[in-house]
Order: C-alpha cells, then structure tokens, then sequence
C-alpha cells in the first residue's frame, strides 16, 4: 500500500512538470512579454520605456530559458522559466499586480471557500443520494418518471439562473438574508445559507439522474435477485444491498473532487461576494493578471492529483475486492 | 449581383458539419443494423419532441450563418459594384422590421412607453418628466391607454389563427405522405396519427410543430407593431437579440465536438489498441491536461489569444471577422480541454474489444494494425462518440454562458446568451427590474438546452440499452383483462 | 395432506417486447410430490428459467404471469399480497442460481449474507444466527466454515461459491429447493460434488427440488422425474428412468439422438433442422411441426394436448392423443438421422494411423508465461505460467482433442501456437518450419495454414460486417484469390459448404442464430484453405441439436478436406465421438495422452480417472462411483512442486513433491505423466 502510494506521488511529478511548461508555453513562447504589456498597458501609452518598466515589475525583463549575461548557475536561474516556474513547485508564487504576496493570498482565502464549498458538497451529496434513492425505490411509476422528468428539465436551467433567481428571489423579494457578502465565525452561517441552498439545488438534476442510474444498473443485478429470493422487503433490498454497492461508484466519483474544493466555486464566490478563491480567481482573470493565473493552475493540478490519490485510496477502503487482494 | 457572399470560418465549418450530416444520414439509410438504432430514436416520444424544437433551432443557426455584403446603390465608380461593409446574413434581412426599429433605451415587452422616465419638452415650452412614447413600440396606436389591451388581443387571436391554419396545412401533409406510404386513406392516417397507433409518435411531435407554429406566428403578428421582449439598453430588439444569440450557441456545441472528435477518437484507440508506452504517453498527456481546472486553461488560453488578436489588428479587418475568429478559438480551446473524457472512455471500449475473439481471428490472418483499427475498432465504438457528441451539446451551451459572465466568452460585440445576461445582470438592483432580457436569454437557452438533452436521453437510450427500464408496468388484472377482451 | 407439494396449472407468462409480447411460458402444468427432484429439461429460450421466476414471483419488469395458478401446498401463490409472498420466499421455497459469482452479493461477507435470511425468517438473532450459519455451511461441506463467514464471495473459488448459495437457500428448511441450471458453470469435477450434495441433502431432509437443467447428464444423475420443455410448453413427463429408457415424444428422441457419445463415432449425429419457432405468435398446430421427422398433415392444423399415457407419464402429441392413433411414434426411424450428412461422416474412424507418421505439427516443450508486475518500478516479480511445457503433435487430417478444466490453459496452448500470444519458450514446428522464428512477413505467410475457430459465436463476428466482408477478410489478407470476382465466387461455394444459403452473404451477424454464427465463422477460417484448424470449444456456447449440427459439418470437412483439428474441449461425449487422440491438461501440463480409445478405456493418471469418472452419464443406471478429487486448482503463478496434481492426488507420495514424472508409453499410442508407473508402463506396487 504504501509503496503504491509513493509511486503514484512519484507518478505526480512528471504531470506537473507537464503543467508547468504548458502553462510557461501559454504564457511566454505563444506571446511575447512585450506583447503582453503593450495590450495591458492600452494602445495609447504603449512607449518603449512604459514596456520595459512595466517588465521590468514584474520580472519579465530576462531571458527566457538562458541567461548569456550571467554566470555559472545564474545561467539557468536568473530566467524567467527559473523564477516564474521552477518556483512554482515549492509554492512560491511571486506577487500579483498589485504587489501582494500570491501565497499569503491563497492561504487567507481558503477559509470562506471551503465554508461555502464543503457544506454545498455534503449536503448535495446527501440530497442527490436521497433523491436517486427514492426514484429508484419507485421505479417504473411516475414518481420515477416525473422525478427524471424534473431532474432532465433542472439539469437544463443554467446555473447562473439558479444564482441570479434565488438572490433575486430569498434576499430581494422575501429579504430572509444578505445578499452578498462574508463573516467571519458564527457570522458566516447567515451569509453562506443562500449560496449553499442554491449550489445543492443547482447540482440536484445532473447528480440525482446518475446516481439513479447506478442505483438501477446495481439493481439490475443477479445478487439483487437472491436478495429478493430470500424474502427480504424491498427497502431491505435497497439499502441493504443495492446501496452498499452503489456507493462504490459514487463515493470514488466524489472523492476526487474533494481536493479542489479548496479552490472554490468561481460563479458563487463572485455573485454573493464571498473572497475565496474562486472570486479570486475570476478577479484575476478579469484584471488579466498573469501571475495569479499562473499559481491558481498549479494549484489546481495539485489538487487534481491529490484527489486522483485519493481516489485511489478510497477505493481500497470501501471495495473488498480491492482491498483484500 | 445585388449582393456579395461572405464566409466567415465558422459559416465553413458549419456547412462542413451539415454536409458531413447529410452524407452520414445517406450512408445510414441503406444500412439496416445502423438504422435501427435511429429508429428507436425516432419511437421515443420526448426524444422526438426534443428533436422537432432543435431543428427549429437550427433552421434559425443555418439562416443566421448565410452571410453576405448587400450592394450599395448609388455611386458606383465603372460598371463596379460597390458593396456594403457590414457583413449581414439572411436572418437578419428576415428581420430587417426588428434590426431597424431601435428605441432609445429599455423598455418592457410590448410597452409604448418607454422605461425610463425623461424630460420632454411640451408645445408650449414647458417641460415635464415622463415615460415618453416609444419611437416603434406601439407607435401605431392614437390613444394607447385604450387602445393597447384590445389591440394585443386582436393581433394574438389573428396570429393564432394563422398558426392553426399553418399547422392543420402540415398535419395535413404529413398524413397524406403516411397515408401514401401505407396505403390507406387520409382519414385512416389521422386517426391513427391522433390514436398513436404508428411507431413513431406522431402525435407528440405534430403538437409541438402546432405549437410552434401558433407561437410564431402570434410573435411575428406581435412583432410587427410592438418589441414582444422590450428592448435593450441601448434600444435594440430583444427577441431579435435572442434568436441572433441561437447560432452563437449553436456553433460552440457542434463545432467544439468537431474540433476534439479527431484528438479524442485517434488517441483514445491508439492508447487502447497498442498498449505499452504509447498508451503510457497518450495517458500522461490526458491526465495532464485535466490537471489543470477547465476554467483556467480557457482562460489562460482566450487571454493569449486576446494577446495576440490585439497585438495584431491589421489580420483582422472588420470586427465581425474577429468576433467570429475569437469565437473559433474559443471552440477550438474548449475542445482541447474537453476530449480528455471521451478519449478515456474511447481507450477502455478499446482494451475490451481489441480481447474480442473477431479481432483475434483477424490477427490470426495476419490482418495489419490499420485495417483492424478501421475496419474492426472504429464501427465498434462509434455509438460511444455518437453519445458523447449529444451528451456534450447542451453542456457546452450552458458553459458558454458561465464563459462570458467569467469575461473568457465570445467577443462583447458578439450576441449570444451569456453576453446578454451579462449584460442584464447589471441592471439587476433597478427598481421596477429589468427582467426582461435575462427572462428571454434564459427561456431560450432552456428550451434549447432542454430539447438536446431530452433528444441526447433518446439516442443514449438508443444506442447503449444498459439501463432502459420501461416506463410503467403494466398490471396483472389491466392484462387479464386486456386478454378477455382477445 | 396430499403429496404433492407445488402444483402448476396452465400457468402462461409473457414478456413484453416490442409490439407482441413472447409467450415464455404457455399454459405449464406441472407437480412436484414431496421429496421428489423434478428436473425440468429444455433448451435455452424454451421458458424453463422463467416458470422458475414465475413460481418465485420474480419475474424481470418485462414479464408478467397472466394466467394460471401455482399451488405450493394450501397456498395459492399468485394471491398473494408481496408481503405475504415474501414470507414464502427463502422460508419455504429456497432457490440458487447459475452463476454463483453473480448471485452472491459482493461487498457483503458470506456471514452476514446467510445470517440475513436466518433473521428475515426465524426468531434467531446474533450469536445464535452466526452459530447457525456455519452449522450450514459445516452440512454443505464447505471446509474451514468459521473463516469463510467472514469472508468474501470472491475470495472462494466457484465450487465452494454455490455451496454457499445452497446453504443459504436451505437455511429455513424450505419444502421446495429451485435450483437453476445450479451446475452449469462449474467445471466438470466440481458439478460432480455439488449435484452429489443435492441428492445427498434432498434425501436427508426429504424436501422437494426443482432442478432447472439443459444437461440431460444431470437430469439422469439427480432426478425422479422429469418434464421436458419445449417453446414454452411441457412436451413430455415421465419418471426418469423410463424417460432415458424410452423418451416419447419425438423432440425429446432428438434430444437423445443429438448428444454425441462413442457408440455414435463414425456416424452422423441425428440433428433438429429449423429453428424454435419465435414465441411472440398464436400457434394453430403442434410447435415442433416444422422439426419434427413424423409430422402429419394433423399436426399442422390441431393444436395437441398433454395426454397422459400409460405408466404416469404424459405427452404432448397427436401420435398419443388419438389424433394420429394412440400407438405412439412409428418404430422406425425413431432416433433417425436426418438424411442429408448422414453418410458423410463415416470417416472417422477408428482405424489408426501408425505412430511415427510425419507430424503436421510438433509443439515441444511450449511454454507461454504472462509476467506479473509489482511494486515501485513495476518490475516483473513473477509469472502466470499458463503453459508450462507441453508437448503435442497432429499428424495431417487428424484431430487431437486437448480436455481439461477451466483455468487449465488449454486455450492459451492453441493461442500459443497460432503465435497470437508470444510463446516464452519451446517450439512449434508446423510442416518442420518453427512458428516462433519466423519473421513477420514469412509468418503472415504461414497464417494460411493455421486456421481458428473460436468459442462464443457472438463475440467472434464483427456486428458491423457483412458476412461476404467477413470472410473475404482472411482471403484479402493472405492473397487467396486473385480478383474480386473469384473470391466472391469462392464465398458463394464455402457458404454453400458450410451449409448457408449463398444468398445470405450480404447480411449482417445479428441476423443468424448461434449455429449459424458458428457455420460463419468455420467458412472464414476455410477461406484460406488451412492444414489446421485450432478449434477452441466451438460447441459449448450452443445448445445439443445445434451442436450435433456443427460436429457433422466438422467431420464433414475433415473427410474432404483433409484438414486437421487442435480441438479444444470440456465436453468428454465430443471427444469420444469426433477425436482420434486425447491429450488431458492440467495447470500448463499435459498429464496423459493418447488415443481415445485407450485413454477412455483405461485412464491411468489419478486426474483423467477422476475427471472421467465425474462426467454425468445420460442413463440413471449407470450411477458410478464418483471420485472425488478434494480441493481447487492451485494458482498457476506458484504452481505446486514436482507434478502439479500432488496436493490433490489421493495416491502422492515423496517422490511426488519434488520431481516432475517425465512420459511412461503404456502402449505405444498411450503415454502418462505419472510416478505410479515405471518405465515400462506398468503400474508400481505401492
């Protein structure tokens, strides 16, 4: 297990290094850095000085992969592929725009994501479980078909809708809570209830509906059949059996997404002004800063591979078949 | 020539895709076992009701992607014509009435008056503030306070009449063809068309042309005197904005699939089919790539692009031609982050069928790799990109809104629905609200969204019978019974 | 109190399916006495699953009982509510399925899976269930019982997997056991200890059992009486010994005719022409006209009743119900083949060919391994020695038979030799030419000669081909037939060979049945004109008229062609009928071989006699003494030392554990691999 568990690590550095010059492509080889500033900087006040000192902030200003100019190691590290992604991978991000440390950033930010990502993950879990529980409990009835009806027709709503309509809808018309904005403590409770109610009703249609359909490929089974062989009550059935083996499939599927729950949702944070990670990743996407994008990918192919890890172990542990073999 | 055919690139790719279509269609109806599936989808009544609501989606998309320059009359140096800059397409003649009726600013559906209160200045010198009329809305009417409710009514009525007659003209005709291809007569077929006796349910899919129909054609009666969805901030139509923004989505949902399919279907089987290091290397390259938050690549990628198409504006002559470029790339972008999933879901179909025992045995005749691949792999998994294709459609439609809200969408100066919620949403802390736009750019996204999933649920359905589990079960007595009457 | 325990009345159940629903099950009476095994025999699609699931009420969604009564004792079973219906099942009717692996839910332990169905229907509870349980799983003999509750299904091999189905289903002391084709998948050693442990419990606790079976095999190793089914219908019941000593109606004298065995070698076997008639119609004569050799105008027009005859048995056929008199069938012809490739396969003979003729192919010492990879770099830590040096050799125009059990890598060796899988060592000489070291090109060449036919005739056409598009593949490929109009006339004339109508190649697979699949599938290996044809259980994916049906055309192309077979089987009665020599495999090596008059006659080594002995013999008196070899096949990645078999050979000894006995000839057609015999051959004092 645990020399599985350093090989996938091991695995993990060749896809970062992967992002990482994906990105390092992106950034500096399609563009040049002085295409970069003359756009920032706007077609009037592009000069070449404006250029040079708005590099020169930055660290745009040296060679790209080889410094001719310096010496002995510096060759390689007085670059911006040294400084802007080698650093990348011991979490040194550099500043933003305005000069702010990206690191401290991320990590004072992380705090309202997760109060607003992790009860919006539960809970829909949760929710969706039921949900997909219930249809297939009265399958074949129009319970079932209504309730795949309704699940088709919310998974078709854009989820901006779902956002725009409850604010519009709980804190504008019936004025129950806020409508945007962040505590701290127990304060937060107040601000994040909207969101959270509106991010588990949005994600109901698209996870119900395939949670159902595990639910009804399991119970399509021939194990399902002994079951019923044995005289147990349907409900005994359901939770009994199908659902133990349902679960296999939905936990792993959630599992790997747990990870990137760090970074936020990008739509909720911005609409009900909550700064985590995701308003600011959209903050800096609309500013076009560089160097926040740059980190955030990272970050996220971290996360992405932590949650591949985790998979993985998750596997192990509810699978007997994994696990025991 | 009165006017001068432009084609932009998507306008390409889109008729490329239609062609592809048609040729796929020809090759599928001469062959039974692929036409059977097809045939499923054609019996599944909300599949099909999904289908009838999508063609006329994209009967609007294929109208609004015929472009062309109109001539200019007048001076016209030496028997050379001269033609207009601004690239205008059929539908937009089609709605020349609505294009060229622009109001100053919002105003409701169906108003005569304008939202926003103004300073007008009466005969007499004096001025006041009011809702002053609107140029077009309602422009018709002498005394509007009276007047309105009755005429709306009458132009309803009028435009739902014509819609009926429109519909019995095609319900018509379609029992005619039924009852020329079976034999009976005209009142036999509309019996039994009504009674959804035949295979495919004609019935569902009549009502929805029907009601269509009456809803065009109330909403053209409509539009001739009023702005049915009010207007935009800067005056202009919103229905005519909606039906503009059907090609944008239209274009992202079919064009990103043909930008990924050739990446997601040639590496998918070569990672399944060879195995060892080329699997190795076409695994490291998914993975890397879903490494990185979907969001994030588009964005880090359409930011370069603004790069590079800003930083280069002598390549791009009219902004028609670089939203329309910017909307390629965003297609393209988007493909390349999304064909990781159909490519994984391509190389296990693959490990699984290159065990089959008909792949063996063509091995055993010393068959090369090519011709196993073409002839043996590739039939077998096309109903897995075929779903893929239906499955990914109204997810892209959907994404292209969240895209333009984030600022990494279409160009601004191009109509689709996420630009115009973005751009309503601003507006949303005015009192009375300005509902209208994001009312309509969402009701037309979810009929569009709702319709390709309800069509993707038919062909999924169709073409991979995992899970079909009927939907209602007949009873013990209602079959009894159903035999005594036997 | 009558005897009789479970009683059908005209029970018709259908199943909905496109626009006509299939009549599964059309108008079934049947009853079973107390501690009686009724066996109910049919071939696939003939109803019998479903009169099972009818009976428990767990028909698919699809399905539906519209008409008919089941009587288990006093009760009514189709009046029941669900919830009283649920205190019947597992309380008094116990049922197990075919495939044990499938059934047995896989994330639950077995304990807790048999400790679920003690608490649903009795008022034991913890402790005493979990006592209870392994009680159960000690009578079904299930060793080690206390460790097995906590484990999991798939860590027990198959056998041990339905004992467990048993005693769980047996775990309320049910009246009535259905048990569905509970032997199919299980290898033949194994099915010889599970229907053994049937007949044992059914006796010891006096219940009743339904026994759901294609294996006419089983039905006379285990049953009392017997009902044969045929479209949806009971054609014949009869207690069984005077079933298999004289079967009334003329589908179930096909069905004996049918089975291949060695009083039948160097004949045709008798084959059922047609197909089963399809279900989802109204039928206004006897189903089996069409396929029936006495077929009378009156059967066309009459639909026939289940008459009963004399000697309580019954039925279903105008020759007994006076309709066409109530004489029975004509004598002769009775068990007649049906004329058309009866003389053709007179070639098999027995007449030998002297040993030493020239070998078409000489496999010696193949070994093919699969290696395991593990830990941090994936380095190979050890192998799956699938084949582990077997030598073989056919002679032109002959056929080898290589038998064994699942898991014994009898189809890696014939995967081996076509060099589909890389052989790790050994040679394969076909005509003196080693397969192994030829280069690409100089093997695809080579292709031409060795031919394969594989088992399951579903996954062994492409859907997407047209038959023409199938066969001409390997002919392209290997340059048979110059232009496109010779190939095409030459798939016109192997269509027509293999029994196909020429006109059908431009269709697609799923337009034929199994057989013909399988007829599809041998015309395309002939295409290229092959010396060899690697056979990997062509028949045991179909059902007995089926498969008598591609043994002839087998044999039939043998005597013309010349052609020699590598066939692989399970089925003993195929060898017997069709093979000139045996080789018997187990765990990668072969443990005897030779012809198969002798090897049948007198097995020498301890497996081939206990395999042989445990194969289920179509006639109720023949009842021998099973042996039982105890235990499960050991893993072929840390195969046992010296021979492979010791662990489980009743007769090991020292010698046995550490060396592997190299070939003793008893006779020069007839070698063993075996410590219990010098030399010379003879059998070791011991």
């Amino acid at each position: 297990m645990i020399g599985y568990i350093v090989r996938r690590v091991l695995y993990a550095i060749p896809i970062l290094i992967g992002v990482n010059l994906l990105t390092f492509a992106l950034f500096f080889v399609v563009n040049t850095p002085d295409d970069m500033a003359r756009m920032q900087l706007g077609a009037k006040r592009v000069t070449p000085e404006a250029i040079e000192r708005w590099k020169a902030e930055r660290g745009y200003d040296k060679p790209l992969l080889w410094n001719d100019s310096a010496d002995g190691i510096e060759r390689l590290t007085d670059t911006i592929f040294y400084d802007k992604s080698v650093r990348l991978f011991v979490f040194d991000f550099g500043n933003a725009d305005d000069g702010r440390d990206i690191a401290h950033e991320i990590s004072t930010r992380m705090g309202p994501s997760l109060a607003l990502a992790v009860p919006v993950f539960i809970i829909g879990i949760l929710v969706n479980i039921s949900f997909a529980l219930m249809m297939a409990f009265f399958r074949a009835t129009y319970l079932d078909f209504w309730g795949v009806v309704s699940c088709v027709a919310m998974m078709s709503i854009s989820g901006l809708f779902y956002i725009i309509g409850g604010q519009y809808l709980i804190s504008k018309v019936w004025h129950l809570v806020p409508i945007s904005g962040f505590a701290g403590g127990t304060d937060a409770l107040k601000f994040v209830i909207l969101p959270v109610v509106i991010g588990v009703i949005g994600g109901i249609g698209a996870g119900a509906r395939w949670y159902r359909t595990i639910f009804l490929e399991e119970i399509g089974k021939d194990y399902v059949r002994t079951a019923r062989a044995k005289g147990l009550r349907e409900s005994a059935v359901l939770f009994g059996h199908v659902l133990k083996n349902g679960m296999i499939p939905i936990l792993t599927g959630a599992v790997v997404v747990i990870p990137t729950l760090f970074l936020g949702s990008l739509l909720m944070e911005s609409f009900f002004g909550i700064p985590g990670l995701g308003s600011y990743t959209i903050d800096a996407i609309q500013a076009q800063d560089f160097a926040i994008v740059r980190a955030m990918v990272f970050l996220g192919a971290v996360l992405y591979i932590l949650g591949l890890l985790l998979t993985d172990i998750s596997y192990t542990l509810v699978d007997p078949r994994v696990r025991l073999t | 020539m009165p006017f001068q055919p432009v084609i932009l690139w998507t306008d390409a790719l889109v008729f490329l895709l239609l062609a592809v279509l048609i040729g796929v269609v020809v090759y599928v109806r001469k062959r039974e076992h692929l036409r059977k599936p097809w045939q499923r989808v054609s019996q599944s009544p909300s599949g099909m009701v999904g289908a009838v609501v999508l063609a006329f989606f994209v009967v609007i998309g294929l109208l609004d992607s015929l472009h062309f320059r109109v001539r200019l009359d007048g001076a016209a140096p030496a028997g050379k014509s001269v033609y207009a800059v601004e690239i205008t397409s059929v539908l937009d003649q089609m709605l020349s009435s609505l294009r060229q009726r622009p109001e100053k600013t919002y105003s409701a559906p169906l108003a005569y008056r304008s939202y926003a209160r103004e300073t007008v200045e009466l005969p007499g010198g004096r001025q006041v503030r009011e809702y002053p009329r609107l140029t077009h809305g309602g422009a018709h009417l002498k005394d509007p306070e009276k007047e309105w409710a009755g005429d709306v009514g009458r132009r309803v009525l009028a435009g739902g009449a014509i819609g009926f007659i429109l519909w019995l003209l095609t319900g018509t005709i379609l029992c005619a063809a039924i009852a020329h291809r079976s034999g009976s007569s005209l009142d036999r077929a509309w019996l039994s068309v009504m009674r959804g006796e035949l295979d495919v349910p004609w019935r569902a899919i009549l009502m929805t042309v029907g009601l269509l129909l009456i809803l065009a054609s109330i909403t053209a009666t409509l539009a001739a005197k009023y702005h049915v969805l009010g207007t935009s901030k800067v005056g202009e139509d919103v229905l005519y904005q909606s039906l503009k923004s059907i090609r944008t989505a239209l274009v992202i949902g079919t064009l990103t699939t043909l930008v990924m399919l050739p990446f997601a279907i040639l590496l998918g089987i070569a990672a399944g089919y060879f195995k060892g290091w080329a699997d190795d290397i076409i695994q490291y390259l998914y993975t890397t790539l879903n490494a990185i938050p979907a969001v994030l690549l588009i964005a880090a990628a359409v930011l370069m692009m603004q790069v590079y198409i800003d930083t280069r504006p002598q390549a791009f002559p009219t902004a028609m031609e670089r939203a329309d470029l910017r909307l390629l790339f965003l297609c393209a972008i988007l493909g390349v982050t999304s064909w990781t999933g159909l490519c994984r879901l391509l190389r296990g179909e693959t490990l699984k069928l290159r065990e089959l025992d008909y792949i063996q045995a063509a091995q055993a005749f010393g068959v090369g790799h090519a011709r196993i691949i073409t002839r043996h792999i590739l039939p077998n998994v096309m109903h897995i990109v075929l779903i893929a294709v239906v499955m990914e459609f109204s997810g892209l439609v959907l994404a292209e809104a969240v895209l333009s809200y984030v600022g990494v969408g279409v160009d601004p100066s191009m109509t689709s629905f996420g630009t115009m919620i973005n751009a309503a949403r601003l507006e949303m802390a005015r009192d009375p609200m300005v509902w209208w736009s994001l009312a309509s750019a969402f009701g037309f996204m979810f009929l569009l969204v709702l319709s390709a999933n309800l069509f993707a649920d038919a062909v999924r359905d169709a073409f991979d019978p995992r899970v079909a589990v009927k939907p209602f079960r007949f009873s013990l007595r209602g079959a009894l019974r159903k035999k005594a009457a036997t | 109190m009558s005897d009789t325990l479970l009683d059908i009345e005209n029970l018709s159940t259908w199943i909905d399916a496109g626009r006509e629903p299939v009549r599964a099950v059309d108008g079934l009476s049947l009853t079973v006495q107390r501690g009686e095994t009724f066996a109910l025999l049919g071939e696939s699609g003939c109803g019998k699953s479903i009169t099972a699931l009818s009976i428990m009420r767990l028909l698919p969604d699809a399905g539906r009982v519209v008409d008919g009564r089941i009587s288990l004792g006093d009760t009514d079973l189709l009046q029941l509510s669900e919830a009283r219906m649920r205190t019947i099942r597992g309380a008094r009717i116990g049922m197990i399925f075919q495939e044990p692996m499938l059934s047995l839910n896989p994330v639950l332990t077995i304990g807790a899976q048999i400790v679920e169905v003690i608490e649903r229907h009795t008022r034991v509870r913890a402790d005493e269930a979990k006592r209870k349980a392994r009680e159960l799983l000690d009578s079904v003999g299930v060793p080690d019982a206390e460790r097995r509750l906590t484990e999991f299904p798939f860590q027990l091999s198959g056998g041990l997997r339905q004992r467990v189905m048993i005693a769980m289903s047996l775990a309320c002391e049910p009246e009535l056991l259905i048990a569905d084709e509970p032997t199919t998948a299980l290898d033949v050693t194994i099915q010889a200890q599970v229907l053994e442990l049937l007949r044992e419990l059914q006796r010891r606790r006096g219940m009743s059992m339904l026994l759901i079976t294609h294996d006419l095999g089983v039905v006379a190793q285990t049953a009392h009486r017997v009902g044969v089914m045929y479209a949806g219908q009971i054609v014949e019941t009869a207690p069984c010994e005077d079933f298999f000593r004289a079967a009334q109606h003329p589908y179930s004298r096909k069905l004996f005719a049918s089975l291949p065995s060695v009083g039948k070698r160097g004949q045709a076997l008798s084959v059922i022409g047609g197909n089963v008639p399809s279900l989802a119609q109204t039928f206004e004569g006897c189903r089996f006209v069409d396929r029936c050799d006495y077929a009378q105008p009156e059967c066309r027009s009459i639909v026939p009743t289940l008459v009963a005859t004399a000697g309580g048995r019954a039925v279903r056929c105008h020759y007994y119900s006076g309709v066409l008199g109530t004489e029975g069938l004509p004598r002769a012809g009775a068990d007649g083949t049906n004329g058309t490739s009866s003389a053709s396969a007179a070639a098999v003979g027995s007449e030998h060919m002297a040993p030493g003729t020239e070998a078409l192919l000489a496999v010696s010492d193949l070994r093919v391994h699969f290696p395991i990879h593990r830990g941090l770099l994936r380095r190979v830590v050890g192998y799956v020695r699938a084949v582990d040096g077997v030598s073989l050799s056919i002679p032109a125009g002959r056929t080898l038979a290589l038998v064994g059990e699942s898991g014994c890598g009898k189809t890696t060796v014939g995967k081996g030799i076509l060099q589909l899988l890389p052989p790790t060592g050994g040679e394969v000489r076909f005509d003196g030419v080693d397969l192994a070291s030829l280069s690409a090109s100089a093997l695809r060449a080579r292709r031409r000669d060795l031919q394969i036919v594989f088992q399951d005739p579903y996954a062994s056409l492409n859907p997407r081909m047209r038959v023409n598009e199938i066969i001409e593949e390997g002919m392209s490929a290997l340059r048979v037939g110059d232009t496109p109009e010779q190939r095409a006339g030459r798939i016109d004339a192997l269509l027509k060979e293999v029994g196909l109508d020429p006109a059908s190649k431009s269709r697609y697979p799923h337009e034929f049945s199994g057989g013909q699949r399988q007829r599809i599938a041998i015309a395309r290996a002939l295409a290229v004109e092959p010396k060899l044809i690697v056979c990997d259980e062509p028949t045991s994916a179909l059902d007995v008229s089926v498969q008598a049906q591609i043994l002839n055309l087998l044999l039939d192309l043998q005597r013309r062609h010349g052609i020699a077979y590598l066939f692989i089987t399970h089925n003993m009665g195929v060898v017997e009928f069709l093979a000139h020599e045996v080789a018997v495999m187990y765990l990668g090596r072969v443990v005897e071989q030779g012809s198969v008059e002798e090897v049948f006659a007198g097995p020498r080594h301890p497996y081939t006699r206990a395999l042989l002995s445990a194969v289920p013999v179509p006639d109720p008196q023949a009842r021998r003494e099973v042996l039982r070899i105890p235990g499960d096949l050991p893993s072929p990645v840390s195969p046992p030392k010296g021979c492979h078999f010791n662990p489980r050979c009743p007769h090991a000894f020292e010698q046995c554990r550490s060396d592997f006995p190299a070939e003793r000839k008893v006779s020069p057609n007839h070698g063993v691999r075996c410590h219990l015999y010098d030399e010379s051959g003879r059998e070791v004092a011991r």
